[in-house]
């Protein structure tokens, strides 16, 4: 489990990396945190000629808030983003999700750009970021892109950015009004999990007027679903809302198996998980409508 | 005696160096002008080996050797030995250092690059070129049992490597007067034990001294030297082999040979420079044995009362793609089955298997989980369909404490009579039950369902072998300076012999833990011995040092005797000190005992035998020894998402007199921790094609601290009459009974769907898989049991 031989280049600005990008194309690898990369290297499933290490980039690390918006440097340590007041005071549903990223010691190397650049299906934050309709910043060398979170997932691994270009910051919308909730099953504390879900409640007195969910390990990419958030919205969320919610989530969604759970748990679990996320960010909205009493 | 250390919590004499990284583990061991080894693997599971060209391989820069079997000496161009031979076992088939003609699992060994740096190695493997036909391969164990399966060794005309049965009375008998019959197939997949160590080997060859040393993360250094010896046509005089701190071993490492670890020696003598090879988690997945998968179909033949008339078994043994272990595992799960229960006619019949999959042999337990899970099975079965509590219909078929030496009436791993030495069964269960709160559990388990959740209680017995033969020794020296040196053969793998050996010493010659130095595992301090195996070291290594520091202790005695003019019935060893009883003043310590054994000039006494104050001693017990003991656990379903969780766990063990209960504490929750793995996490995916699917621990999901709970340990204490400490193996009681354990507290928590687990390991996705299938089955066809709660009867 040694990785093949590969250049290392390690740039210290954005410029000089885009530069990197565009001499290097497809065969330049971007290191982050090093959590999904490493490992691939080592297995040599990956091969890249030339490693561009990011982590002495300057000005990449940052949580900043932004006209309602909070924006996070790419390679912001999970855990720093984890620890953050801000994150937990204005994204709590990211506050929710960052503490079932691996474990603690991943977290404390992984980056915010970097799971979400990786785009695993199963990983927690681009479900996040899709349940919240947030944006990547990009750069490349064509200038910058600004990207929603629908157009830059497309699928197994594969985002919208080009071979000369870099995610640079990543923008969640705040929302600390809002019930969230972030539950998943995971074979063990901190494993990639079966199914996830990341749910957001708004509530207007007792009716609902906004769900979101957006599920992980059920589909290409973060997987929302039209219909189901409809089932409850404008509704007030009741056991009968809920159990229609879950019919809605199992009949709509459509994962693949693998050795871990079949296509059919995956299916069924998801509606369990979608019940139980609402019911929990719901009576999590309700509390804050208490609070702001 | 001042001070007593037998049987007290003393802390770990090894931890302060393991916990802050001062270990000697073998990746630590690097000697100048180092090498690197890695080994090309096959892809394929089943396929013939045309050419393999090394051209280029060889012409990479740093690249220093390349072998195949072509270019292996005679010696190792045959198959590698055979251990344990048995006369049922007909086929007794062991693979080749490297491929020869065909290989028959993926991760097979084909070629052997030796490099500058363990990188240079990888990438020289990239480069070698292995035409290969594909053939069609056995994976599964039934497929592998049918006459008409593709053949993985050609000669021996079946899959079929043995074929064995034992049986004690009448069982057809038994089964045709009984008044109940039950029948129930049971499955166990297969496991790896995954050490945080993998394996490694270093060797290197010294011209000067004509020695080959090797390193080996082994749990057998001396078989290991003396095999070494002989097929590369040295002297064991001429071999040293060092088992240093190994990170766990579990049985896999007490196989021998592995093909690395006659590659690595081999090569660092052809080339005259050390060799290195670290096996990496991904080649531990496909190249260290494998253990566990079995399918047995079971029957068991109780009267109305549900006291048992006979117990049969058939079952199949996966070997793998070789059997160099021989069939030790599937004897001891036929011999354990019987577990603390009076079965007078029982006969057990397995057929060993090859398929086309990694090589089997003994991981901790070693079959003992599966002769526990189908016992124990049946046992719930019987009472399920009687009606009678889980608990007393265990208690009507115990062996009970008046009758010991017990005589299964079966022959043993070890070919010796399956005799049980001593124990209290029922006074085990008792403990456990009443730790558990056993009594209104229906009631507890009826609230929770109330409250919506589904809650479990399950408690399964076992009687564990352990503590064979054939022998293990040991020298105790007294220095000079007083300090104590102990040296005997078993490895160490993180049982604490430096500590519990220690003990044993100290008690012996009144000396201070402290001063007493363990050497373990190294060819060269002591040359005789077996292995760290099969819950042995503590019963077998520990009363022959024992032994030896009791000769030691009487030595001193006559050396001072011989000093100080007096008898020796008038002296006395006290605080590392012998006086003669009544004058103090005349006293000698161990240390100018030491001194004065070994005079530089003058004579040596008759009546001290030998010079200095050392003794070597061996313990070669009869049989084995037989601990047992109860787990009992109370676990929570999630009926939507199958997951569990255990709320409380509960070990009452048995393993004679116990030397440190700290130490044996620690082997217990590793055991547990190992057995919940199997129940629940730990599974090997094969794929039709024979692929290995679960080669990373994000696939092989071992439990961790997360998952585990806390094992609360009650310890009671039936010494054994078959040594002089009493003690009894404690190796592997915690993972045997975990799988039946928490098949049974699944089928209480979900009773009132009537599931019935018969499979281990288990998942969130088959339980609820199990589940889905029990609704759409409707009720239970078997009796609702206990309609009166499960309280023990009064």
């Amino acid at each position: 489990m040694k990785p093949a031989p590969f250049q290392y280049v390690a740039p210290e600005s954005v410029e000089e990396t885009v530069a990197l990008l565009r001499d290097h194309g497809a065969d330049g690898k971007l290191l982050a945190g090093g959590q999904s990369l490493v490992p691939l290297l080592n297995m040599r499933l990956a091969r890249p000629s030339v490693i561009i290490d990011l982590n002495r980039v300057r000005g990449l690390d940052y949580i900043r808030q932004e006209n309602g918006e909070i924006a996070i440097g790419a390679m912001t340590r999970q855990r720093a983003a984890e620890r953050s007041a801000v994150v937990a005071r204005r994204l709590p549903l990211l506050a929710d999700a960052l503490p079932l990223v691996g474990h603690l010691q991943i977290r404390t190397r992984g980056t915010v750009g970097g799971s979400i650049a990786h785009a695993d299906p199963s990983a927690e934050l681009p479900a996040v970021l899709a349940a919240l309709d947030g944006t990547v910043i990009v750069r490349g060398s064509g200038g910058t892109r600004r990207l929603g979170a629908r157009e830059f997932f497309i699928s197994y691994l594969t985002t919208a950015l080009r071979p000369d270009e870099l995610l640079v910051e990543v923008r969640f919308p705040a929302h600390e009004q809002h019930g969230t909730a972030f539950l998943e099953v995971a074979r063990r504390h901190g494993d990639y999990a079966l199914v996830g879900v990341g749910a957001l409640v708004t509530l207007a007195g007792d009716i609902c007027a906004q769900a979101r969910l957006a599920f992980t390990g059920v589909g290409p990419v973060p997987v929302r679903i039209q219909d189901a958030e409809a089932v409850v919205t404008g509704k007030a969320v009741t056991d009968g809302t809920l159990a229609q919610l879950r019919k809605v989530v199992t009949h709509q969604i459509d994962p693949t198996g693998d050795i871990h759970a079949s296509a059919e748990y995956r299916k069924e679990v998801a509606g369990v998980l979608a019940q139980r996320a609402l019911r929990a960010a719901t009576e999590r909205a309700k509390m804050k409508q208490m609070g702001t009493r | 005696m001042t001070t007593r250390y037998f049987g007290e919590r003393i802390r770990r004499n090894e931890d302060p160096r393991l916990l802050t990284g001062a270990g000697t583990f073998v990746d630590d061991v690097a000697p100048p002008n180092l090498l690197h080894a890695a080994l090309l693997r096959s892809p394929h599971a089943h396929a013939r080996v045309r050419r393999v060209d090394t051209t280029q391989a060889k012409a990479l820069a740093g690249v220093v050797a390349v072998y195949t079997y072509a270019d292996l000496p005679p010696s190792l161009q045959e198959p590698l030995p055979r251990l344990i031979p048995h006369p049922a076992l007909v086929h007794h088939k062991t693979q080749y250092a490297l491929a020869y003609d065909k290989v028959r699992y993926v991760g097979e060994p084909v070629a052997f690059v030796v490099a500058t740096s363990r990188y240079v190695a990888e990438d020289a493997l990239d480069l070698i070129e292995v035409e290969y036909d594909p053939l069609p391969p056995v994976v599964t164990l039934e497929q592998a049992a049918q006459p008409e399966a593709p053949l993985l060794h050609e000669d021996a005309g079946t899959n079929v490597c043995a074929h064995y049965t034992q049986h004690m009375g009448n069982v057809d008998e038994a089964f045709a007067r009984a008044a109940h019959v039950f029948t129930e197939r049971f499955v166990i997949d297969r496991g790896t034990a995954a050490p945080m160590e993998c394996r490694g080997v270093v060797a290197e060859w010294d011209p000067r001294l004509r020695q080959l040393m090797v390193w080996d993360s082994t749990q057998a250094p001396i078989p290991i030297r003396n095999g070494l010896a002989r097929l590369l046509s040295l002297a064991q005089a001429n071999v040293r082999v060092i088992a240093p701190d190994v990170g766990g071993g579990f049985g896999p490492k007490i196989m021998m040979f592995y093909p690395e670890e006659v590659l690595v020696p081999y090569a660092a003598m052809q080339l005259g420079r050390p060799v290195k090879w670290i096996e990496d988690r991904r080649e531990n997945f496909a190249a260290m044995n494998h253990e566990r998968e079995q399918i047995h179909d079971a029957a068991i033949a109780v009267d109305q009362d549900g006291h048992i008339l006979g117990v049969k078994t058939v079952f199949l043994y996966d070997s793998g793609a070789y059997i160099p272990y021989g069939i030790i595992v599937p004897i001891v799960a036929s011999t354990t089955l019987p577990g603390p229960y009076k079965i007078p006619n029982y006969r057990c019949e397995f057929r060993a298997v090859f398929t086309n999959k990694t090589i089997v042999s003994p991981y901790r337990g070693a079959g003992r989980p599966h002769g526990v899970f189908v016992m124990e099975r049946l046992m719930d079965r019987v009472a399920r369909e009687l009606g009678i509590d889980r608990m007393e219909v265990r208690r009507r078929n115990f062996i009970q404490p008046h009758e010991f030496p017990y005589d299964v009436g079966l022959i043993y791993q070890d070919n010796a009579p399956l005799i049980y030495d001593s124990g209290n069964y029922p006074a085990t269960l008792d403990a456990a039950l009443q730790k558990i709160g056993y009594d209104g559990w229906a009631q507890e388990r009826t609230r929770h369902r109330a409250a919506g959740r589904c809650v479990g209680l399950g408690v399964a017995c076992y009687v564990e072998g352990s503590g064979i033969g054939p022998y293990e020794g040991c020298r105790v020296t007294v220095e000079p300076s007083g300090k104590v040196h102990a040296a005997t053969s078993v490895g160490t793998q993180g049982q604490g012999h430096f500590t519990s050996f220690a003990q044993i010493i100290a008690d012996a010659l009144t000396v201070p833990v402290e001063d007493i130095v363990i050497t373990t595992g190294d060819s060269g301090a002591f040359g005789w011995g077996t292995g760290t195996f099969a819950s042995r070291a503590a019963v077998v290594a520990g009363n022959a040092v024992h032994l030896a520091a009791q000769a030691v202790r009487e030595k001193a005695l006559v050396v001072a005797g011989t000093k100080l003019e007096a008898r020796v019935q008038d002296l006395m060893l006290e605080d590392g000190r012998v006086s003669v009883r009544g004058t103090p003043a005349r006293s000698m310590t161990l240390a100018e005992i030491a001194v004065a054994a070994n005079p530089l000039r003058g004579t040596i006494p008759e009546a001290w035998e030998q010079p200095g104050l050392e003794a070597s001693r061996y313990f070669a017990p009869p049989r084995g020894t037989f601990p047992n003991g109860v787990h009992a656990a109370i676990i929570e379903v999630d009926i939507e998402t199958g997951m569990l969780k255990v709320l409380k766990y509960v070990v009452v063990h048995d393993c004679g007199r116990i030397i440190n209960p700290m130490i044996l504490e620690g082997q217990i929750r590793g055991g547990v921790a190992q057995g919940l793995g199997g129940a629940f996490y730990e599974k090997l995916v094969y794929d039709e094609s024979g692929q290995l699917l679960t080669q990373t621990f994000m696939d092989y999901l071992l439990p961790t601290a997360m998952e585990v709970p806390e094992v609360e340990v009650v310890h009671l204490e039936t010494p054994s009459p078959l040594n002089p400490l009493g003690v009894k193996g404690a190796g592997e009681a915690g993972v045997i009974p975990v799988p039946a354990l928490v098949a049974q507290a699944l089928d209480d928590a979900l009773l009132d769907f009537g599931i019935r687990i018969t499979e281990m390991p288990l998942s969130p996705n088959r339980l609820l898989e199990i589940i889905r299938q029990a609704k759409a089955n409707g009720p239970s066809p078997l009796p609702h049991p206990l309609p009166k709660g499960e309280g023990p009867p009064p």
